[in-house]
């Protein structure tokens, strides 16, 4: 991983010390100057009339924005600041500005709606989305050339997490019209929510139990990795609605064939296809790390078990399974983020979960509405990755950190 | 990383041929099978899906999936070239970290996302699969040429070879094989997204899919679904071929 890796300040001239955080900053200010910061539009199925950040925000807002920009501006040089506190300081101030944009987004749909008709809609703008990724990318960047352990930086996201939470909580956020799209769905949001959850482990938990036997089958067998890797790879390979769709038909036959299986609800459309797939999607990845994770246990370590008297089924209980862990937590991370993904498609046959507030703001060009069901999936997977990520870091084993 | 092949080389041309074959026939003659289809579901009006032609539908979803993966391709390997020079390495970190982030990103959500806010329709979608179709060249592209041992750069050094030569005679076809593997899980990934564009406003092969789900029609959900599954079993075979070509050594 690169982020392990120590990393070498090169000075790229004289002058300029950091030139990530200098194209970063550029291309932030560029973005929030050439953009529409927010849109107001009369109804939520019009598009908006693109605001720019000057006028959006007042100007305390947008004058401090400008100026923690000029301290950024200055963190990027060799002068003034010693390079470890040019990268503290990025790291208190880029926060600052993704929560002063956040703020300041909300406070304009307040102040603009107070005296708009009750239809009129404001939703975020180009710029607002540069201000809020550019100061991650900053974040990240300045934790890379720290060399910061998983524990700082974990309990800086954190920390980071709640104060947008706290943010939210306080309903500066409401008069915006992903928000009034979560206020008109408030209780299917919560259940959709729960579904596409529901789907995931439902998925996981049966793709784990097949495939992790199944990876020790290929570690112990070679004459049956080929095919089994040939056929999963083949499931992994067909596009997801099509596999998802081709799983429709013989379901519905077999709901129509089986009335108790109909009555536990297999049918053609709704969850079962979805798990099914879902399930094809994850072997191949659960069951290729698991191979990977015992075949990278050196047959050296094996043979001094062997040695030391334990029998088979210790050597794999206490030796195989606790070095081939984090592999194979690696292949859960990897499957976990991709069944959230995937669940969305699921959607289209029925099977609910946060993609049919997508399907259904496409369906009736409300853009928030595809919002209020991709912005969720996203945060969800990005949640899920970096969670596992810590998970599979503590499964390694100390030393090797 | 894909699992390399470990059948015999000649049993999957085999297959690539005749699934190839297959593929071509159905495009070609899917009206051909409505009494098939007919007597499958005899309580469809419609048995084959005939709005538009599949050829047209299959021309719509390549094309889609060409512009894109070329635009990727050509822009991923320069970025992830540019990274792994002296000038461009300080970005090597944080190009790395944005290719593995927005992988995490599901694919359906950043078309959801992008092709609404740019309007629509083919070009749109094409934008949300250059994007998405950029993370796993880029990634493959710097792991690839990371594989390069620094004694093969040297010896390249040793005898005389300028910094161009080195980089077409050595380091590309020896990062060569990661790099196709990359490309192939961005192609692999596009064919399956250009299918959720038909949502979007692209026709693609994800239109009789779509319209079967909607108008409650199994048939055309099962021509469409068979189609682009077989699309991407072919495609995936193809560059199985090639990455098998530019393999060295193991």
């Amino acid at each position: 991983m690169s982020e392990e890796r120590a990393w070498h300040p090169r000075r790229a001239g004289p002058f300029v010390a950091n030139r990530v955080l200098l194209v970063l900053l550029a291309a932030a200010l560029m973005g929030v100057v050439l953009l529409p910061f927010a849109a107001m539009a009369p109804n939520r199925l019009m598009s908006g009339q693109g605001v720019n950040v000057a006028v959006a925000l007042l100007p305390w807002q947008w004058l401090s924005l400008a100026g923690l920009a000029m301290v950024l501006a200055l963190c990027t040089l060799a002068r003034p600041f010693p390079s470890r506190l040019a990268r503290w300081l990025t790291l208190i101030i880029a926060p600052l500005w993704l929560l002063l944009a956040l703020y300041g987004l909300g406070d304009y749909a307040f102040r603009t709606l107070q005296d708009a008709s009750p239809a009129a809609r404001v939703s975020q703008g180009a710029a607002f989305w540069i201000l809020v990724f550019c100061p991650v990318l900053m974040i990240i960047d300045a934790f890379q050339r720290l060399g910061s352990g998983l524990a700082v930086r974990g309990f800086y996201t954190a920390a980071l997490v709640a104060m947008v939470g706290a943010l939210f909580a306080s309903g500066i956020f409401d008069g915006l019209s992903i928000m009034q799209e979560y206020a008109n769905n408030r209780d299917t949001f919560a259940a959709e929510f729960l579904t596409h959850l529901r789907l995931v482990g439902l998925a996981l938990g049966p793709a784990l139990l097949v495939g992790l036997p199944l990876g020790l089958l290929a570690r112990r067998s070679p004459s049956a990795r080929g095919p089994l890797f040939g056929v999963l790879n083949f499931f992994q390979t067909i596009p997801s609605i099509a596999l998802f769709a081709l799983l429709v038909a013989p379901l519905s036959a077999l709901g129509e064939a089986l009335p108790w299986l109909k009555a536990l609800g297999v049918g053609g459309i709704g969850a079962a296809p979805a798990i099914i797939a879902l399930i094809m999607y994850s072997l191949l990845p659960i069951v290729r790390n698991t191979y990977a994770g015992f075949a990278g246990v050196p047959a050296t370590t094996i043979e001094a078990a062997r040695g030391m008297g334990m029998t088979a089924r210790q050597i794999l209980w206490r030796v195989e399974v606790p070095l081939a862990l984090p592999v194979i937590l690696s292949g859960l991370r990897i499957v976990t983020v991709q069944a959230i993904g995937l669940t969305v498609v699921a959607a289209l046959i029925g099977a609910g979960g946060l993609g049919s507030f997508i399907f259904q703001g496409l369906g009736q060009y409300a853009i928030d509405l595809v919002m209020l069901g991709a912005v969720p999936t996203i945060a969800l997977a990005v949640v899920a990755d970096f969670l596992l990520q810590i998970l599979v870091s503590l499964s390694k084993p100390a030393g090797t950190r | 990383m894909r699992v390399a092949a470990l059948k015999r080389p000649t049993s999957r041309d085999g297959l690539l041929a005749s699934l190839s074959a297959l593929l071509v026939l159905l495009v070609l003659f899917m009206e051909e099978l409505a009494p098939l289809f007919q007597a499958l579901f005899p309580e469809l009006g419609n048995p084959v899906y005939r709005r538009e032609s599949f050829l047209q539908l299959t021309l719509d979803h390549l094309l889609l999936v060409l512009v894109s993966s070329l635009i990727s391709v050509s822009v991923g390997v320069g970025a992830g070239l540019f990274v792994t020079r002296r000038s461009g390495r300080e970005f090597e970190p944080m190009v790395s970290s944005l290719a593995a982030i927005g992988q995490t990103f599901p694919p359906a959500a950043v078309l959801a996302i992008v092709v609404p806010l740019a309007g629509f329709g083919f070009v749109p979608t094409i934008v949300a699969l250059t994007l998405y179709g950029l993370l796993p060249v880029v990634q493959n592209t710097i792991a690839g040429l990371g594989t390069v041992p620094p004694a093969a750069l040297e010896a390249a050094r040793g005898i005389g070879m300028t910094r161009g030569q080195i980089l077409r005679r050595v380091e590309l076809p020896m990062a060569m094989r990661v790099i196709i593997a990359g490309v192939r899980v961005s192609v692999i990934i596009n064919i399956g997204t250009a299918t959720i564009g038909s949502t979007v406003g692209a026709q693609s092969l994800g239109t009789p899919i779509i319209a079967g789900l909607v108008g409650n029609n199994i048939a055309y959900v099962i021509q469409g679904a068979v189609l682009v599954g077989l699309l991407a079993i072919v495609s995936d075979l193809i560059f199985e071929r090639l990455e098998r070509r530019f393999t060295f050594g193991d």
